[in-house]
């Protein structure tokens, strides 16, 4: 008897105390190397930053709503600014995308986890660690001499303001150090999304049958590979210019100020490229199911979407109209920014004949989606206005610009990010979300977003230009900024509504199941929530719609697929 | 400087009404304002600008329409209905007839766009000088504007002062632009379009005023704390005042009246106190070229760059402390006991 066990009763989560469980459960999502979770701790992440990034846009306007305001000094303006915009871009953006590639582009696939999950998990972390860096400099910036101070030379960092001479203390050092290291997370999330997506799909899932949304992931990680090196390298060579005594970009001693902004725009151009693309695929597959169609001109949008990041390469220096460059060089690239309307157009029109003729529900996601086509479309317009080398003259680094890249960023982007998180709230937590809070804060959003940007184009054609912590009250400016302000509030209450509703539908929303949105792609074949493995037989696809093949069995897709 | 190009779509002006109505709002909402708006050029590159503009937002605004107008009827016509449950619409996976036919409308768009901007692009950038233009170069400081005429001998700040130019006397001001520490921007909306001031890196723009008056712009590049408060002031005389201005810039330096102590002592302050080291004042021991040169400071309407009116006041408020005015600017506050800088301020004011 001695060699044998006698069965005790009970498990071992039974003896863990309350606390001991929280820290389980805690520990759990610290060590994860599943998709799901890192994705959703993307996702969190962003949306806490996306929070941060908004009270700092929120200061700046009641800074600007009349002129000669005192609420932030100088200093602190600028470090707002300078945050808001690198937030934005990195913390929120970068963070918003991968977030969502990690979670759907297995799921999409028919794949159970990413091609390298510790990578992926490094990724995240790393990623995690640099925004946190950026942020301690607001407490650590000045070290042991009290008081912090964050970065404060505008997100595009231009020298040689950057150097030791016109930038002493560390602000620029955190700066650029947390954008090092959260460029290595988001390079290993780029090749681990590469890797997956050319690796890692089902049988019968070919390159032309993958979901738009995984293409457009494609082709962002190819780009972000090129772009976010170029960065890196830059941020290194101010290193060791403000460290090292080197001389890249210290005027003083013969360096270029000009070479730090072909390195940035180089990377920063492709970057808003890298942004739209996710909140594309993300469109590209909210709008056939709302349509309740299939997506129109598939290979036409893929080929888009290649085409946008290769013409994105070569348009860098419309950012530099001003720089005094040759009329040549002028010209070339007002061509080669106007033929980015080619692709983006075809994108339009696509998604313009998706909806043709179909019957569209206008539930919370496909608002979203809308509007963005909406707005999108003004984007455009405006970007191609900014083309014209010689309007830039006069609109550059005015509020026409900050009113055209937000139209971009918020009016395109975070418009669908809204959307994707409304659409795929049900499938990562099992819950829908309030559709009534949902509708408020569409509409609540909607508003204030035109309220505020609309208005911004006006004050760019009326002279006042970007990055003043305060503005003379005889420009004619003073109204106009008013009611800028005022539509930012409206999108903040819109966004606390939108948190709330997070929050909220968590534990009280309706049960989801597999496809509340009677979807077409392979994540709603799963629970809600997806287990650990994702599928529990491997799936076998025939079409760009499986689930349509499994509902219309009479009519299945690839029946007319070519 | 004649217009040498002109843009034969004056007739779309009525198409923009939108803009008509920009360009009246200021005055209407604020009463009398200097609003330096791209919508009310006074000189040949912000006309030829201006109208190229008012071209592209015509097609764009054609584009928006159509595509805009296609959206607005597919929400209406096509949203659910009750009952549309029941069966999917129609699938409809491509056409390529449909998808060529907005490739190529677009491409010859673009054609047309970029053949226009390149004009426009060689026109104001490649424009020949003429014998008749005015030098001026501009160099950006941290946080103010030097101004030197190196063929007229002037050197002065913040405030520059160049002639009307007209069809019959053209006198265009041809600006280098040169940067004593980080990247500025010279922008004057009304005048023309911007262009970057870059250590090591020497720009050109040109500007011919064909009103005469004041016209406002600043900074436009962000370049550190006070960058709100880098404002430009461009003043456009008639030929004769320009002359007159000129030659009122060309002599050195007045000396005070015997009989105004308070100045005499405050040059003699100036003089021995750490003011020598960056400003200038000719025909004194100040030959700093740090700060901005005050030897015709009163010909000045404003000081800090446009920050504060010229006045006794603002300017002893200014020497006690610049954050006053500019939190951030890199004038030190001076120091000085309060006799020290009346007698300063009585100094400044006679440097006409």
């Amino acid at each position: 008897m001695a060699d044998q066990t006698f069965p005790i009763p009970g498990t071992p989560d039974a003896s863990l105390s309350r606390g001991a469980a929280l820290l389980e459960q805690l520990h759990s999502w610290v060590v994860t190397v599943d998709h799901k979770k890192l994705g959703i701790l993307y996702i969190v992440y962003a949306i806490v930053f996306l929070l941060v990034a908004g009270v700092e846009a929120l200061a700046i306007r009641i800074q600007l709503a009349i002129p000669h305001n005192h609420f932030l000094s100088p200093e602190l303006y600028n470090e707002f600014f300078t945050m808001h915009g690198t937030t934005m871009v990195f913390l929120v953006g970068m963070t918003f995308i991968f977030g969502f590639g990690n979670y759907l582009v297995p799921l999409m696939i028919g794949a159970r986890d990413m091609a390298f999950p510790r990578l992926n998990a490094f990724s995240f972390w790393m990623t995690a660690f640099g925004g946190l860096l950026l942020y301690f400099s607001f407490v650590g910036g000045f070290g042991l001499y009290g008081m912090g101070a964050a970065p404060d030379v505008s997100w595009w960092a231009y020298a040689p303001l950057t150097a030791k001479a016109f930038s002493p203390g560390h602000n620029t050092d955190y700066w650029a150090l947390s954008l090092i290291v959260t460029g290595f997370g988001t390079l290993g999330a780029a090749i681990n999304t590469l890797a997956t997506a050319f690796s890692m799909r089902c049988r019968g899932m070919t390159l032309l049958r993958m979901p738009l949304f995984v293409w457009l992931m494609v082709v962002t990680s190819g780009l972000t590979l090129i772009v976010i090196t170029p960065l890196t390298a830059a941020q290194v060579m101010l290193i060791i210019d403000r460290y090292l005594g080197g001389h890249f970009f210290d005027t003083q001693a013969g360096g270029s100020a000009t070479v730090w902004m072909h390195f940035f725009w180089i990377f920063g151009h492709p970057e808003v490229y890298v942004l739209i693309l996710p909140a594309f695929g993300i469109a590209s597959e909210v709008i056939p199911v709302f349509s309740r169609k299939a997506i129109f001109g598939y290979p036409a949008m893929v080929a888009a979407s290649v085409g946008i990041a290769f013409v994105s390469l070569s348009v860098w220096a419309h950012h530099m109209f001003t720089i005094g460059m040759t009329s040549v060089g002028n010209a070339f690239f007002a061509l080669s920014t106007m033929m980015v309307g080619i692709p983006t157009g075809i994108k339009i029109f696509n998604w313009v004949a998706t909806m043709w003729g179909g019957k569209i529900r206008f539930a919370t996601p496909m608002l979203f989606c809308t509007a963005f086509v909406f707005q999108f479309l003004l984007a455009g317009l405006t970007g191609i206005m900014l083309a014209v080398a010689p309007w830039n003259w006069q609109l550059h680094n005015s509020y026409f610009v900050i009113a055209h890249f937000h139209y971009t960023l918020t009016g395109s982007f975070v418009f669908c990010i809204f959307a994707g998180i409304y659409y795929w709230y049900p499938k990562i937590t099992g819950r829908m979300l309030s559709e009534k809070l949902g509708k408020w804060h569409f509409w609540l959003f909607f508003l204030g977003f035109h309220i505020t940007f609309d208005t911004m184009h006006f004050l760019g054609i009326i002279g006042m230009p970007r990055s003043i912590y305060t503005y003379e009250p005889d420009r004619g400016w003073n109204t106009l900024n008013m009611i800028v302000s005022a539509g930012g509030f409206l999108q903040g209450i819109a966004v606390l509504i939108f948190a709330w509703n997070l929050f909220d539908s968590y534990f009280n929303g309706s049960i989801a199941g597999n496809d509340p949105w009677d979807a077409w792609t392979l994540e709603w074949s799963t629970p809600s929530p997806p287990p650990d493995y994702n599928f529990a037989e491997d799936p076998v696809v025939r079409s760009r719609r499986p689930l349509w093949d499994l509902k219309h069995p009479n009519d299945p897709d690839w029946k007319y697929e070519p | 400087m004649q217009p040498r190009w002109s843009f034969p779509l004056t007739r779309f002006r009525v198409l923009v009404l939108p803009l008509a109505c920009m360009r009246a709002m200021p005055s209407i909402a604020q009463g009398a304002l200097t609003t330096p708006s791209i919508l009310a050029p006074a000189s040949t590159p912000a006309h030829q600008i201006y109208t190229l503009s008012q071209f592209v937002l015509v097609i764009t605004g054609a584009i928006f329409v159509v595509v805009a107008g296609l959206l607005a009827f597919i929400i209406i016509k096509f949203h659910a209905r009750k009952g549309d449950a029941e069966h999917e619409p129609a699938q409809v996976y491509g056409s390529t007839q449909v998808e060529l036919a907005w490739t190529v409308i677009p491409v010859l768009i673009v054609v047309v766009l970029f053949l226009t901007t390149a004009r426009i692009i060689f026109a104001i950038q490649d424009a020949p000088k003429p014998q008749s233009a005015v030098d001026v170069t501009v160099i950006g400081h941290q946080f103010w504007w030097e101004f030197r005429y190196p063929k007229l001998g002037i050197v002065t700040a913040n405030e520059l002062h160049v002639p009307v130019s007209t069809p019959m006397m053209p006198r265009p001001a041809f600006l280098q632009l040169l940067s004593a520490d980080v990247d500025h921007s010279f922008w004057v909306p009304q005048l023309g379009g911007k262009t970057d001031l870059i250590p090591n890196h020497p720009n050109a723009m040109w500007i011919d005023p064909q009103s005469t008056g004041l016209y406002v712009g600043q900074c436009a590049q962000f370049c550190g704390v006070e960058h709100a408060k880098m404002l430009l002031r461009v003043y456009v005389d008639t030929p004769d005042q320009f002359a007159a201005w000129v030659k009122a810039q060309q002599q050195p330096g007045t000396q005070p009246d015997v009989t105004n102590a308070a100045a005499a002592a405050g040059r003699h302050v100036f003089e021995t106190q750490a003011c020598v080291n960056c400003h200038t004042i000719s025909g004194t021991a100040a030959k700093g070229v740090f700060g901005p040169d005050l030897t015709h400071l009163m010909s000045r309407a404003t000081i800090a760059a446009g920050a504060a009116g010229n006045t006794p006041d603002n300017l002893r408020s200014w020497i006690q402390d610049p954050n006053t005015f500019k939190p951030g600017a890199l004038m030190p506050a001076m120091q000085l006991n309060d006799v020290e800088t009346n007698e300063v301020v009585a100094y400044l004011a006679t440097l006409r």
